[in-house]
């Protein structure tokens, strides 16, 4: 019941969390290696308004959101939109720039264990038998809620069904009048944005420290690798079979071999099928 | 032995997905012949070649070569037993010299045990090998020309370099996909005589090809596949007054081609 | 209309053949254009340590060396073989680690200890790596990305090797000036054998598996064969460097699967110039002293050089030794027309 539980808790947080990186693959092709720096940002800009500025918590969160979606636009406006369709270039580029985003953070003391954010309620819910604090229960709430409306903008409306025509031939959908490189520039919004949103629902759980970065980027990349590059629905399955991995793991073997599992898990998917579980791409593509 | 078996199809079969791209297709070889495969667009004859040379698996039949079953087997082993490919879109390596592209087959095992072209890799220098193989094949040695980056020759010689390459493995078989397709009228007028020297040597050649005309003087035998399936057989003149070949080309680009057989 | 245009016009040098990679050398004045620019890195490098002063800078002409070997490595196996490996530090860490338990657990010499933990250790990677190399692009990347990180929480989680504490207690190279200069020579050996290699048979055979696997494949050509010797190759120097790196630091920790060891070489070869082997030398060169200029600003060193990165990748893709090698072999011109 533990695992049931602290598994489906555990799932959708990487769900979460892994859902901005898939979308930006998905619809540009583009693999962010900052993805984990921008979550990273998005904690310290709440925690930065509410400390520092003393703002309103909601207020706070929603202006941090905001920005960090204007953040990962800028980034891909200014840098990553030259080196498009440049597979190795765009990773290491993204990623030198989360690499810069998160040392820079370090570099200006944001490190240790002070930086907390309140968590939303203070209530304990039982479930079965298990006792689960509130906030768990409300990131998967929320997670569903943001998954849900994520799926309602990409099917009913204009710019949604433009970002998926975008995700299946960029071509096809510049020939119909898409302007690609808005289209890109707003999904990079939109998956910075994603990235803020699972940092402010997740981090009050715990620190927010530099290190996150890393650990983030390699939770989304391990999700949407077994879930399959590009897909957005592998990406949820895959953060359900790696959120229940994790959960087993840290139970029978100990916590130290939770992250050990998550790479191992990228490792067999990518040597074994590298499309992903539930990826449908092309096999000459990706193998030899 | 001339005239022998020397490739054998039976009932090769690829599925993509739900769409048969081959259905029991059967072909037999013998050595020295050329066989042409012809089809509109789409009717599975790149597939073919692809499931033949190991590039992709079929997913039911047989290939034997040589007396040797290879279904299956990686595109390395069947080349190594001398069955080799020219590719549609052509895949020299760009960034070497033409030459040295042909340095790559000559390193291949099976030139390093039998000698490349005429066995001549085993001896001396393998550049200089590339260089005569490029000449056999209509490269001017006196000019600069093999000696120049592959990714500034034009598609003439580059399709030159696609067949030297399969020359320099010392082959039994090439399976050529669309050597003419790009090349001027002149151009495949002098790639002919070369195709029927190579015959000559003995090498076997299956041409897969959309320009007929210059394909019926070369093929002594000529299989029309349409939609994946072999539609008939035979010697290209019967062939192409055959109704059923042409309601297959029926508006395609060769139609007016094949029209004018009539 | 008697306004006068200017425009730049390039011309090549006499003896550059208009054929890549061929030179007409006619005369001792040609051959001397061609060797100095190889023999002033040659002298500049050997003479370094003599005249530099002072311990400090030595050591630094030794890290120089030790990133410059795994920068080489990066170069080799992503733009001559198409193996763009995002882990370097995998290949740091075995090494390092290798050499450091022959030297703390066996009790061999550190330079019995070296040769052996660089031919072990990269017969182990390349056989770890194996399973990745039917991969392509972005799969091999994030692939070789996550090795050197899975080694490090294995380290840590099973408590191996020293666990978090690392190996203490690894001897050092004796001899004041034997260190540096056993890592210059086996810097230039690699960087000028790799060179050779890739205009020998082999090497062409390896690069033209980044062309175009497929038709080596046509030729009768394993790829994968050629793939795990080019891997082979590049690990050797990797993996000499991380067992010298463990030596002159005298510790091995899993700090040696950082992504320093990753991301540094990767820069250096963005600056240098890629598909050069000297350039991404170069790259380090002037990267890792202004790293260790800036080590007082702590990790504010690892903002600047992934900002160097952006702007060269941005601005300036060919990097440096490409853009100064176009130069020396082009005259440039205004003309009017």
């Amino acid at each position: 019941m533990d695992i049931a539980v602290y598994g489906i808790v555990n799932s959708i947080s990487l769900a979460l969390v892994a859902l901005g990186f898939a979308l930006v693959y998905g619809i540009s092709r583009l693999p962010n290696f900052a993805h984990g720096a921008l979550y990273v940002t998005a904690g310290f800009l709440v925690w930065s308004f509410l400390r520092a500025l003393a703002l309103n918590y909601v207020l706070s969160i929603v202006i941090s959101v905001l920005i960090t979606g204007i953040i990962g636009s800028l980034i891909y406006r200014a840098i990553l939109i030259r080196i498009r369709g440049m597979a190795i270039s765009e990773i290491v580029a993204s990623y030198a720039i989360g690499l810069a985003i998160i040392e820079a953070f370090r570099f200006w003391g944001f490190k240790g264990m002070t930086y907390t954010l309140p968590s939303f309620t203070k209530k304990t819910i039982v479930i079965g038998d298990v006792p689960v604090d509130g906030h768990r229960v409300l990131v998967v709430v929320l997670g569903v809620l943001v998954m849900g409306s994520l799926w309602a903008f990409t099917h009913y409306t204009k710019m949604g069904l433009a970002l998926r025509g975008m995700a299946q031939d960029e071509r096809a959908a510049m020939m119909l009048g898409i302007d690609s490189d808005f289209v890109a520039l707003f999904a990079m919004g939109l998956g910075s944005a994603l990235a803020g949103i699972s940092a402010v629902l997740l981090l009050p759980l715990g620190n927010i420290v530099v290190e996150k970065g890393y650990d983030v980027l390699i939770q989304a990349l391990a999700v949407c690798i077994v879930g399959g590059l590009g897909s957005w629905a592998g990406a949820i399955m895959g953060a359900f079979i790696i959120g229940f991995a994790q959960i087993i793991a840290t139970a029978y073997l100990g916590a130290k071999f939770q992250m050990v599992v998550s790479l191992l898990a990228i490792l067999f998917v990518l040597i074994l099928k590298p499309s992903g579980l539930f990826g449908r791409q092309k096999e000459l593509e990706e193998r030899v | 032995m001339k005239g022998s078996l020397i490739l054998e199809v039976k009932g090769l079969t690829k599925a993509f997905g739900g769409i048969l791209a081959l259905n029991g297709v059967d072909l037999t070889v013998n050595e020295g012949e050329v066989v042409g495969i012809i089809g509109p667009n789409g009717s599975g004859k790149t597939t073919f070649a692809n499931c033949v040379t190991g590039f992709v698996k079929p997913t039911r039949g047989e290939v034997i070569f040589e007396g040797r079953r290879i279904t299956g087997l990686p595109p390395e082993k069947i080349a190594d037993l001398g069955l080799t490919r020219t590719f549609q879109i052509m895949r020299p390596y760009y960034s070497l010299p033409a030459y040295k592209n042909l340095v790559i087959p000559l390193m291949s095992p099976r030139a390093k045990r039998l000698g490349g072209w005429r066995g001549g890799g085993k001896f001396g220098d393998r550049s200089t090998v590339g260089v005569d193989i490029l000449e056999e094949i209509g490269f001017e040695r006196e000019s600069y020309v093999p000696y120049k980056l592959a990714s500034s020759l034009p598609t003439g010689y580059l399709k030159r370099l696609e067949l030297a390459r399969c020359l320099a493995l010392n082959p039994r078989l090439i399976i050529c996909d669309e050597v003419f397709s790009g090349l001027s009228v002149s151009e495949i007028a002098s790639l002919l005589p070369l195709l029927q020297r190579l015959q000559a040597e003995g090498i076997t050649l299956i041409m897969i090809e959309h320009r007929l005309r210059e394909l019926f003087q070369i093929a002594g035998r000529v299989m029309v596949l349409n939609f994946g399936e072999k539609l008939l057989e035979g010697p290209p003149e019967v062939v192409i007054k055959d109704p059923r070949v042409k309601e297959a080309y029926f508006g395609s680009e060769e139609a007016e081609e094949v029209m004018s057989y009539a | 209309m008697n306004q006068k245009e200017r425009r730049k016009e390039r011309l090549d040098r006499g003896i550059k053949v208009r054929c890549d990679g061929i030179y007409a050398l006619m005369s001792l004045k040609e051959i001397s254009y061609l060797v100095l620019p190889r023999l002033l890195l040659i002298l500049v490098l050997l003479l370094a340590p003599i005249l530099i002063p002072g311990h400090y800078w030595e050591r630094v002409l030794t890290i120089v060396c030790i990133y410059g070997m795994l920068a080489v490595a990066f170069d080799f196996l992503s733009h001559y073989v198409g193996l763009v490996s995002l882990g370097g530090a995998f290949f740091v860490g075995v090494g390092g680690y290798i050499s450091a338990l022959l030297n703390t657990h066996v009790g061999l010499h550190p330079f019995l200890a070296i040769p052996i933990a660089t031919i072990l250790g990269a017969l182990i990677c390349t056989l770890l790596l194996m399973p990745c190399l039917p991969l392509r692009g972005v799969y091999f990347a994030i692939a070789t990305l996550l090795y050197p990180l899975l080694a490090a929480r294995i380290i840590e989680a099973l408590d191996i090797f020293g666990g978090t504490d690392g190996l203490r207690g690894v001897s050092g190279l004796p001899g004041k000036y034997t260190p540096v200069y056993v890592l210059i020579m086996a810097a230039l050996l690699f960087i000028f054998g790799l060179r050779r290699l890739v205009n020998e048979d082999m090497g062409l055979v390896l690069r033209a598996v980044k062309d175009n696997d497929q038709s080596v494949r046509a030729s009768g050509i394993s790829v994968t064969r050629y793939k795990a010797i080019a891997l082979f190759l590049g690990a050797l120097g990797s993996c000499f460097a991380g067992a010298a790196l463990v030596h002159i630091y005298m510790w091995a920790g899993i700090s040696l699967f950082a992504l320093d060891f990753s991301i540094l070489p990767i820069s250096a070869t963005v600056v240098g110039g890629i598909h050069t082997l000297v350039g991404p030398f170069i790259g380090c060169l002037i990267l890792v002293p202004i790293s260790e200029a800036l080590r007082e600003f702590g990790t504010l060193r690892i903002v600047f050089y992934s900002l160097i990165l952006l702007a060269f990748i941005v601005v300036k893709s060919e990097g440096l030794l490409n853009y100064a090698q176009r130069k020396y072999h082009q005259f440039e011109r205004w003309v009017e027309v």
